[in-house]
């Protein structure tokens, strides 16, 4: 028996073939279930993938690193479904790609941030977040307010989505663009046909209280002021036998 | 996604992980111990202490 | 390949050429791409890898011209290491730099924040500190450290003839790379893995050459058995290869655009990159810097290992466990229970390895313990050690259900993480180098042993104040968090949490301060070294030129 493993000293590749073994193994036992097994994602209403606007906003998020500082998973446990709101649920980022659900709070979790404060209190706060909170140690993001957003791979990006699993419809990519001006701007025309692809609920305004120009800053507004609103609670039971792993 | 229940992949994960690990660690630890390796583990031990800092490959 | 490097005088060998058409053909493409390209930040990144290639071609066309490639099979290849033990210092000394500012940004942030140059914010300078520490401090110190102990423990020079000069030079590549992606806001938010799909397709190429040279040279070797070190390196090495490849499957948004979208999305993509997080801990961070301890600890203090059989035993667990052990970063979260259970229990038995490495480190200084009073560089390795024991026992604490609970998404993680890469990662790599420098640059000692020892107590003082003052504040804010009136409402507003933490702000960021000085401190008296008179006649090639010094 023993010479077998002497080989793993004398030989390098039968070296390799043990690690690459050893190491995969758990790996693929852990973690493979979770791809073929729906049941990991519990069923929700509410849920929709982020319109133009909101997916834009995104990516500036993820650009500036917001995710180094804040969270987006609230945990059940009382005081933070008390702090926060209801403890996330899987179906929630399941058209996040990638997860932003973080792993420190130097700041406040922003799962549920969507709706807690005015887009006027956030395009304050974004731009010197001392002059709304004194103790805040956030930096300041004024350069946001200045900066048009650049979109014009919009609908790239959205059919890239579609091929990584999100279901955008053909409709929606191809109105891209359209979509995206039309959600920063109240008085815009095509706001029906927006909402009749994204749903009624969806907030379509001037994010940034600066009418002449879309700015990065109505992306990220728009995209803060979504977080946590979609999924539809009164039809969730948490004690069914699916929704209990 | 049919035949197999969510349940039966994660018992086996983790049973089968147990005793996958059980094995193979006994299997070290017997390689380790076993009486024949002593005289090389020895010289390996020191195998460190035998080169040289410069840069003359010992032929 | 390796034997083609042997030939002498008939222009530059094969491994020379294709190297050659190499650079010659990614100019090319970098130039296409910085052509086409509508989007500013791939363009900007394309000019990075156009300007990379023509340098790499314009030195290589010199070396040729003057016959600098020359290889000698009766000599170790030295020369790629010194620029490794360079670049280590160097990186080293930046990161630590970045982790200073961004500590001092925490604690105040109306001098350290600037409105206008957004570049310079926190979320855009972590990942340049995270990153910058582990893999440009950390990995070139591991691919530097890796080259020295597999030519000497294999007897053998490095294979690939100049295969070493480019996984150093495309390594660092990687580096400016992602480092300047992050202050220009290039990055795909996985923490440890940010840099976006093209980065990490180039760190690709420049891995499995790594991967091919460590390999080649264990080939070549006419040592019978592989040492164990080697084994810890191979393990480094093959898994962050795995590692790497599937925690970054992307789509890109367009061919010639930055942006990429991760195939995996919410719960799986959680697991994913927590697999490769705790594992980039547990390959990069530990692994690979085992291997080096399982070098120069004996070497240093000129004892055996004192279980070799016990480095046997804790190898395999250690590869074996860690692996399992990524879903306690995702406690009560939406990813099933199950899987944080296993994680949990693999953590709490990933105590046993981790403690048998440390113990059979320490003891190997049985025999020679009065070694650390006379030498700062055995003591700087042995607290070292005691910083792994430490990180590894509070680890598993931390993976606890309970505990996690109290602990996640505070400062406790972060101070945990500090005692293992500053206690841990940059001492036993410091210990290392300092060893080295003197071998390489062919000099009797170190320039100061005065030195080292000040570099020793100011950084063992500056990691005790960071975790001092990191558990403090964390334990403070994460009770703070769940603490609950009289009457039942919750106690704290979450800005009066950021705001309790402003004292042991400011205690971590004296605590870095300390440790940089520290590393400061040591580059200078590394510097005074190579320039001191060396104990043979010929000079090596200096610091100054390292790709010339591909002569050797």
């Amino acid at each position: 028996m023993w010479t077998k493993h002497a080989k793993f000293e004398r030989h390098s590749l039968w070296m390799i073939i043990g690690i690459v073994i050893v190491v995969s193994i758990g790996g693929l036992v852990e973690i493979s279930p979770l791809f073929y097994l729906e049941s990991t994602v519990e069923e929700v209403d509410g849920m929709r993938p982020y319109t133009p606007l909101e997916l834009e906003g995104r990516d500036i998020y993820i650009r500036e690193g917001c995710y180094t500082c804040h969270s987006q998973m609230i945990r059940p446990l009382r005081d933070e479904v008390e702090r926060y709101g209801h403890y996330s649920l899987a179906a929630e980022s399941m058209y996040d790609h990638p997860f932003q659900w973080g792993s420190k709070r130097t700041g406040p979790d922003l799962a549920r941030v969507g709706g807690k404060y005015s887009d006027s209190w956030h395009k304050d706060h974004l731009t010197d977040p001392r002059s709304v909170v004194p103790e805040s140690v956030m930096p300041p993001y004024a350069f946001l307010r200045d900066k048009d957003l650049d979109y014009r791979q919009v609908q790239a990006k959205l059919s890239a989505m579609t091929k990584v699993g999100v279901p955008y419809t053909q409709d929606q990519i191809d109105n891209a663009t359209a979509d995206l001006e039309a959600q920063a701007d109240p008085f815009d025309s095509r706001a029906t046909a927006l909402k009749k692809r994204y749903g009624a609920k969806l907030a379509q305004r001037d994010f940034d209280g600066d009418p002449d120009r879309l700015t990065e800053m109505d992306a990220l507004i728009a995209y803060l002021q979504m977080l946590g609103g979609l999924v539809d609670f009164r039809t969730y039971r948490a004690e069914a036998p699916e929704n209990q792993r | 996604m049919s035949g197999l229940s969510y349940e039966a992949v994660a018992r086996f994960a983790q049973q089968g992980g147990t005793v996958y690990f059980g094995v193979l660690f006994f299997i070290v630890v017997i390689y380790a111990l076993w009486p024949r390796h002593t005289e090389t583990f020895k010289r390996l031990a020191a195998l460190p202490l035998e080169d040289c800092e410069d840069d003359h490959v010992p032929s | 390949m390796t034997q083609l490097t042997v030939q002498h005088d008939e222009g530059a060998p094969f491994d020379v050429m294709l190297l050659y058409i190499f650079t010659g053909v990614g100019a090319f493409a970098a130039l296409l791409a910085a052509a086409f390209t509508k989007d500013p930040l791939f363009q900007f990144h394309s000019f990075i890898f156009l300007a990379a290639f023509v340098l790499a071609a314009g030195v290589m066309t010199a070396g040729v011209a003057y016959g600098k490639f020359r290889s000698e099979p009766t000599r170790y290849a030295d020369g790629v290491i010194r620029a490794g033990v360079i670049a280590t210092m160097f990186w080293a000394v930046v990161a630590m730099l970045v982790g200073v500012v961004i500590a001092a940004q925490l604690s105040w942030p109306n001098i350290f924040y600037f409105p206008e140059a957004g570049w310079l914010n926190f979320g855009r300078l972590r990942p340049l500190h995270t990153s910058g520490v582990i893999f440009a401090f950390g990995g070139n110190a591991l691919i530097a450290t890796s080259f020295w102990v597999v030519q000497r423990t294999c007897r053998a020079r490095l294979a690939g003839g100049v295969a070493p000069w480019f996984v150093f030079w495309g390594y660092q590549l990687f580096i400016v790379l992602a480092a300047t992606g992050y202050l220009a806001g290039i990055t795909q938010s996985k923490e440890y893995a940010e840099p976006e799909w093209y980065v990490d397709l180039w760190l690709t190429v420049v891995w499995v050459a790594y991967l091919l040279v460590f390999l080649g040279t264990i080939w070549k070797r006419k040592e019978p058995h592989i040492y164990v070190a080697n084994w810890f390196y191979l393990a480094f090495i093959i898994t962050v290869a795995i590692l790497h490849l599937v925690n970054n499957m992307a789509l890109p948004v367009a061919l010639l655009h930055h942006r990429s979208y991760s195939l995996y999305s919410g719960v799986q993509d959680a697991l994913v990159q927590w697999w490769y997080g705790h594992n980039a801990v547990g390959f990069f961070l530990t692994a690979g810097f085992l291997g080096m301890m399982y070098y120069f600890v004996p070497k240093r203090a000129e004892r055996p290992v004192y279980s070799y059989r016990l480095s046997i035993v804790h190898f395999w667990s250690l590869i074996f466990i860690y692996i399992w052990a990524g879903p306690h970063h995702l406690h009560y979260t939406a990813l099933p229970q199950w899987t944080q259970t296993l994680g949990a229990t693999f953590s709490i038995m990933l105590w046993m390895p981790s403690w048998g490495g440390m113990i059979n480190g320490l003891m190997t200084l049985s025999g020679a313990w009065d070694k650390l009073r006379t030498d700062p560089v055995i003591r700087m390795m042995v607290v070292a050690l005691a910083f792994y024991g430490m990180s590894t026992f509070e680890g598993p604490l931390m993976s606890l259900r309970e505990v996690n609970a109290l602990s996640h998404y505070t400062d406790w993680t972060i101070g945990h993480v500090h005692s293992g890469a500053l206690g841990w990662v940059g001492f036993i790599s410091f210990g290392a180098v300092y060893c080295m420098v003197p071998w390489l640059w062919k000099k009797d000692r170190v320039y100061s042993n005065t030195l080292i020892e000040w570099h020793f107590w100011i950084a063992t003082t500056g990691i005790l104040l960071y975790i001092a003052a990191m558990w403090v504040s964390g334990i403070m804010e994460g009770l703070m968090w769940r603490e609950y009136t009289p009457q039942g409402f919750l106690a704290n507003s979450f800005v009066e949490t950021v705001a309790a933490k402003h004292v042991e702000n400011i205690i971590r960021t004296v605590g870095g301060l300390m440790y940089l000085s520290g590393a400061v401190i040591m580059s200078y008296n590394l510097w005074r070294t190579v320039r001191m008179p060396g104990h043979e006649a010929q000079p090596q090639g200096l610091a100054s030129l390292p790709a010339l010094a591909a002569a050797e």
